[in-house]
């Protein structure tokens, strides 16, 4: 059994060294991952501690991004950021999941009447636009960094349940699973040992093309005001302010949105060489 | 194909119930007396019996639902709190200016996304190809409202050349409206761009591929002619469809586009909705853009169905 995951990790890693740009952006994914643990290390200097003598100043060796308009550290309030863009796109993502594939699985292994109520209510749901529904949601939750969450992860539900539904018809017809079924195994069984280790790819790489579009999400809630809010450093924020500066101090608007578009660049990549690898009959 | 059209039809009245019902749903979960969601923090204690009575909050809720559904069918929406104005009348005068939006933004990525999708089908894997490709990762990946903001800081205030915000109506100057229109346009194509990009690129290598196109070359036909005659026509077919799909991003992100050049659209109608919490033109806004949704959806089924004669034969097992 080691043996063979061993061979398969082996024969993973050779297909992925092919393709150097997924690797680059997996690396790139990881680095931001890093930077969100270790930010209070790397931050130096308080991301929230305004300075009145540093009132947007362009970028030097103090402030390497320069300073904002309340005099704060730019560098560190991107660093934090990091940490807020990583959450709200991960937690959002897993939220989706943990409502969407059970219902999915339920949904298409038993089909029926719980099925059709399951469809009628994700065609529903998926008729707003993501971001509008988030909008809406927001609405009625309150403006916070926890209800944008909420909002984009109840948004990206629909999406998961329609995909786990899909693959768990695709993989039952199968006739593994019909002979499992015949051998006696009961519905439990089947869906844990022959069905679900067999979506599982798909849905990782759905997670991963999800999560970028979880991070811009956020980033346009908070924005709009509706995310993260002040004095917090969010991406999305730091925008929003660095849009009433542009002509005095452009660097507020360069770095926060250079940070989504890397971050998102790089799961896209990452994403990219994923769903080659898993699926290598894919062009 | 009569029966599909029945079938489809059918299932897009009870999607749109079902979002009624969320709609309807949603507002009421707002917390707080709803009869003073609607009418604002400064109405007086007879204004909200005038609220409750108009839309019977004293009733029982499935009795609210069925009259709120019979008004929202008849097109009453309710009026704004803010400015008293019945919402579908608003809605009617920001709409036409997202309109002019959406439509210039289809143009700018269907005139950018189709000829460099067959141009990257047709040379795959030269080095046009892989630019192609990189510039469409790149258009995916970069957030609408960065590029808007760049864009500004580039054309508006480093070379001065575009407006950086604003709004003049089309019928009054079409030339200042195109010079005001044009960033955001580009900004919210760019999305759409790279995603038809991909899908030409895609659906052109399949069908190059096709028997009916090795014949077409074999009887000699130049490659242009292969391409444009026989290819393209169906290579196209898919891409109406994730047209369809992308609607809903377009709808989404004129949200945000119009909030950075500060075009009075209905995107900004929506979050000036929300942040004065005028709930009757909230609600009245989500529901239209759904509804909106749904029949675009429904409308590009059809001309699907027009256009590949195969979903005609095959019918009802296009459901799933």
């Amino acid at each position: 059994m080691s043996a063979d995951v061993g061979e398969r990790l082996r024969s993973a890693w050779r297909r992925a060294r092919r393709r150097p740009p997924a690797l680059a952006g997996a690396l790139v994914v990881l680095a931001f991952a890093a930077i969100a643990l270790a930010a209070p290390w790397l931050a130096g200097a308080d991301p929230v501690r305004t300075d009145w003598g540093q009132i947007r100043k362009a970028p030097s060796w103090t402030h390497p991004f320069g300073t904002d308009d309340l005099g704060r550290d730019i560098f560190s309030r991107v660093v934090w950021g990091t940490r807020i863009s990583m959450q709200a796109g991960v937690l959002s993502i897993l939220l989706a999941m943990a409502i969407g594939v059970p219902a999915g699985f339920v949904a298409g292994y038993y089909r029926g009447a719980f099925d059709q109520l399951i469809m009628r209510l994700t065609d529903a749901w998926l008729s707003f636009p993501f971001l509008i529904l988030a909008i809406g949601l927001v609405t009625i939750l309150g403006p916070s960094l926890i209800n944008a969450t909420l909002a984009i992860g109840l948004g990206a539900t629909p999406l998961y349940i329609r995909l786990t539904r899909g693959l768990v018809l695709a993989t039952e017809a199968h006739e593994y699973v019909q002979s499992a079924r015949a051998m006696g195994a009961g519905d439990g069984r089947v869906m844990a040992r022959h069905i679900f280790p067999n979506i599982v790819s798909a849905l990782l790489v759905q997670a991963t093309v999800s999560i970028p579009t979880a991070i811009i999400a956020e980033a346009i809630l908070s924005f709009l005001g509706l995310g993260v809010q002040p004095p917090r450093p969010s991406w999305g924020t730091m925008l929003n302010t660095a849009q009433q500066f542009l002509e005095s101090a452009p660097w507020m608007a360069w770095w926060p949105g250079l940070a989504i578009f890397t971050l998102t660049l790089a799961f896209n990549l990452a994403g990219d060489g994923l769903r080659d690898l898993l699926d290598p009959r894919d062009y | 194909m009569l029966e599909f059209l029945i079938h489809r039809a059918a299932i897009s009245v009870v999607t749109l119930f079902v979002i009624s019902l969320i709609v309807f749903t949603g507002v009421r979960m707002i917390p707080g007396d709803p009869a003073r969601v609607m009418a604002g923090t400064d109405a007086d204690d007879a204004g909200l019996a005038e609220i409750r009575e108009k839309y019977g909050l004293n009733d029982a809720v499935v009795v609210q639902y069925l009259r709120w559904l019979r008004l929202t069918v008849g097109g009453d929406l309710g009026e704004s709190i803010r400015t008293r104005e019945p919402v579908i009348r608003t809605v009617g005068r920001k709409l036409p200016i997202t309109i002019e939006l959406a439509v210039l933004s289809l143009l700018v990525a269907l005139a950018i996304a189709i000829p460099v999708g067959v141009l990257s089908a047709v040379r795959r894997n030269s080095v046009w190809d892989y630019l192609a490709n990189g510039a469409s990762l790149c258009g995916l990946s970069v957030p609408s409202f960065w590029l808007g903001i760049m864009l500004i800081l580039f054309f508006s205030v480093r070379l001065g050349v575009l407006p950086a915000s604003g709004f003049v109506p089309l019928w009054e100057d079409p030339v200042a409206n195109f010079k005001r229109m044009i960033m955001p346009a580009f900004v919210l194509g760019t999305a759409l761009t790279a995603v038809l990009m991909r899908q030409t690129r895609n659906s052109m290598i399949e069908i190059l591929s096709a028997d009916y196109i090795r014949t077409a070359r074999s009887k000699g036909l130049a490659g242009r002619v292969v391409v444009f005659r026989h290819a393209i026509r169906n290579g196209l077919i898919p891409v109406v469809t994730i047209l369809g799909l992308q609607m809903g991003a377009l709808m989404g992100g004129a949200v945000v586009t119009e909030q950075i050049f500060v075009v009075p659209g209905f995107g900004r109608l929506i979050v000036e909705a929300v942040f004065t919490r005028d709930y009757p033109l909230v609600q009245g806004v989500v529901l239209i853009t759904a509804s909106a949704y749904v029949l675009i959806n429904l409308l590009v089924d059809v001309s699907y169905t027009v256009l590949d004669p195969r979903i005609r034969v095959a019918g009802g097992g296009h459901e799933r």
